[in-house]
């Protein structure tokens, strides 16, 4: 209350100073506060203030962005929303829905979003129409990581398909290293399901069955097919996995202990931050099969009251989707610039590759969102399946009885 | 008006906690109630649609994966620690030396959270670092304690751990008990000659059934409301193998933004705990009326 106070009266002072023009304030909720996501933010908090506007941080740590949601649900009903909060996927829309996002179309319009960025992912940031989100980045999520020393002393090449992937496994267990680096948490056996789906069934039926949820798809003979695949990596897998993280998986393809991970870019991270060198150490492949799936980070931007906020809104977007911002986070954090007219000079082959694969499958149709990084569902749905994909991985359940649970779990969380 | 003061003084002490107790628990029961009829996602809503909640959680196999643990974990959880305590505490009645540096070591585990006592076994029971590799670098290759990461065997770790970090507790609760017993009647029982064991199960042990009582109700409070046992040691895992009502609960309102689902799997925990604790809180009430 005295914080309102004081802040009325330095404003009522400002304007009598003679400030004519509202300095832009923003309030931003993220949850990015590991070392290199942590680097990415003060990049954007340091052209905020370059540019004469006032940064306030509100960084929430834990649970992977819960702690950070349970925040926003707290200053939202009490009335008092951030100006802009690290939000991505159906979630944007969710929250349209309750309605408390603002419009920033002006904006977007005046910077020409929609002629930089790809259609498929500028549709993630509208609602109904109109734009209330600003992207940052896009990672993809459909990579496998290897060890090149391991892979070139057992003769096996980066595999195209799932057949040369099960057949590189078996050699590779056979030499007694473990095929596949893999950490039993729900999200990352559902990262290993979907670029399955998306392998075995092919954009069309990633699309039928992990977006629009059409109950066919999900109980076809392509999902029980998937279901095998899953039981085969299972195979693949060291008997210590459950519960590991994800960058501990990455540290075992490092160290030889494994050959192939299956981890979004971010892995990319990890590799370089132990000094390993893209192509020459380790290597980066698309997972088998056509088609890219996308992770992309974005702000949403709330509704706010005062001149001084909105300002302040409108700057933090112009910024985000700005040139330099877009190639000076995303060298920090692993991910692509989401504009396509960024010059990818400073950035790794990894990049490039994804750069290049991202612009093809957006002509081929083959551009969609991951399921297992709430790009492609809400909350409760991803959930679902997540639940299904996670108890088959982890029991004995067999592909038809996890093929039933998948269409009854998915039709209870509507 | 001095007087008047004092007679009233009391109730005006009480009352501000009085108000709070009546706002923030059971005000807010009864709009966790409200809530669960309701098709609430992201946000509360207060349009009330009937059931459909409690049939979404019924027809979930994942709660039912839930339920299931929680009668395995509170049954083998409540009857070890208190079998467990009754025995330790027995023990350490029979006047032996160091007594009081015994029943702090055995007590200790209790003043530890439950996320220490998780961290602590997760490392203990992993198959990669701790029990199993250990004995298997002593040279017995074939030996195998895999429970962590064995859906079937997971639940056990929890009530495991549990019952190291419980069992100290009840025993201090038992002891108590042991000594309040009156001594005339042991010492009685002993000059008629009835063995030892005789004078426990039929003098000492009925005498103590209020703190059987207390033991019971508070270990199955604390059994229901387990949460950060599970998300230390197993994280809900493998899987959601070893999933309790309370990560249910969890998940459903701050991972997925399905606060009415959330709300109908509290209604049902608070339920488990009332057909529990109400024959309780009778019986006390009958016992005072008496």
């Amino acid at each position: 209350m005295k914080h309102t106070a004081f802040a009325a009266i330095s404003a009522i002072a400002l304007t009598a100073a003679g400030v004519a023009v509202a300095e832009p304030q923003a309030e931003v909720l993220h949850w990015w506060t590991s070392g290199g996501e942590a680097k990415s933010v003060a990049v954007l908090q340091k052209e905020f203030a370059d540019n004469g506007g006032t940064w306030t941080d509100m960084p929430v740590a834990g649970g992977g962005g819960d702690a950070a949601m349970t925040a926003l649900r707290a200053r939202v009903l009490s009335g008092n929303a951030p100006t802009a909060v690290q939000l991505k996927g159906p979630a944007i829309q969710e929250w349209y829905e309750e309605g408390v996002l603002a419009d920033i179309s002006s904006v977007a319009e005046a910077e020409g979003w929609a002629d930089v960025l790809p259609e498929q992912i500028a549709e993630h940031m509208k609602c109904e129409g109109a734009w209330c989100a600003a992207p940052v980045n896009v990672h993809r999520v459909d990579w496998i990581w290897a060890n090149k020393d391991v892979l070139e002393a057992n003769g096996i090449e980066m595999p195209t398909t799932w057949d040369e992937f099960n057949a590189a496994a078996e050699k590779l267990q056979a030499a007694g290293i473990i095929p596949l680096a893999h950490g039993g948490q729900a999200w990352q056996d559902a990262t290993v399901f979907e670029t399955v789906v998306l392998g075995l069934g092919g954009p069309e039926f990633f699309q039928q069955a992990l977006v629009d949820l059409d109950p066919e798809a999900l109980t076809s003979d392509t999902m029980v097919a998937v279901f095998d695949q899953m039981r085969t990596l299972r195979g693949y897998v060291d008997d210590n996995f459950s519960g590991r993280d994800w960058n501990l998986a990455t540290a075992m393809v490092m160290n030889g202990e494994a050959a192939f991970q299956i981890m979004g870019d971010w892995a990319k991270g990890e590799f370089l931050a132990a000094g390993k060198v893209p192509g020459e150490d380790f290597l980066c492949g698309s997972t088998p099969g056509e088609g890219f799936l996308y992770n992309v980070d974005s702000f949403a931007m709330f509704d706010v009251k005062g001149d001084d906020k909105k300002a302040g809104q409108d700057l933090l977007a112009e910024l985000i989707v700005g040139p330099s911002f877009q190639e000076v986070f995303n060298l920090n954090k692993g991910s692509i610039p989401v504009r396509t007219d960024v010059a990818l000079d400073k950035f790794d082959d990894c990049a490039h590759l994804s750069s290049e694969d991202m612009t093809a499958s957006a002509e081929g149709g083959a551009l969609l969102p991951s399921y297992a990084h709430g790009m492609a569902l809400r909350g409760a749905q991803a959930g679902a399946i997540t639940d299904v994909v996670t108890a088959h991985f982890n029991s004995d359940m067999s592909s038809a009885d996890a093929v039933q649970m998948l269409a009854d779990g998915v039709a209870n969380s509507m | 008006m001095a007087r008047w003061f004092e007679t009233h003084l009391p109730k005006i002490v009480l009352a501000p906690s009085f108000i709070a107790v009546l706002i923030f628990v059971y005000g807010f029961i009864g709009w966790t109630a409200w809530v669960s009829l309701t098709r609430s996602k992201l946000l509360p809503k207060y349009e009330i649609v009937g059931f459909i909640q409690y049939d979404r959680l019924f027809a979930s196999p994942r709660w039912d994966t839930a339920m299931t643990n929680l009668y395995i974990f509170g049954g083998m959880f409540i009857v070890i620690s208190m079998v467990l305590g009754l025995i330790l505490a027995i023990l350490l009645d029979q006047q032996i030396r160091v007594e009081g540096a015994i029943r702090t070591i055995y007590l200790y585990p209790m003043a530890l959270s439950m996320i220490v006592t998780g961290t602590a076994w997760k490392w203990i029971l992993n198959p990669g670092l701790g029990v199993q590799a250990m004995v298997q670098g002593w040279g017995f290759e074939n030996f195998k304690f895999d429970w962590l990461v064995n859906p079937d065997m997971a639940i056990y770790t929890i009530v495991l751990a549990a019952i190291w970090q419980s069992s100290g507790f009840v025993m201090a609760l038992f002891l108590a008990g042991l000594r309040s017993v009156d001594t005339e009647i042991i010492r009685a029982a002993q000059i008629d000659g009835i063995p030892t064991w005789r004078v426990y199960t039929a003098i000492i042990i009925p005498s103590m059934a209020p703190i059987f009582l207390s033991a019971f109700i508070v270990l199955a409070h604390l059994a229901i409301k387990s949460f950060d046992l599970v998300i230390a040691l197993t994280g809900g895992g493998p899987g959601y193998a070893t999933d309790l009502p309370a990560t249910y609960m969890y998940a459903m309102a701050f991972s997925r933004g399905d606060v009415g689902q959330a709300a109908s799997s509290a209604m049902i925990m608070m339920l488990v705990i009332f057909i529990i604790v109400v024959p309780y809180l009778y019986s006390e009430l009958r016992a005072k009326n008496d």
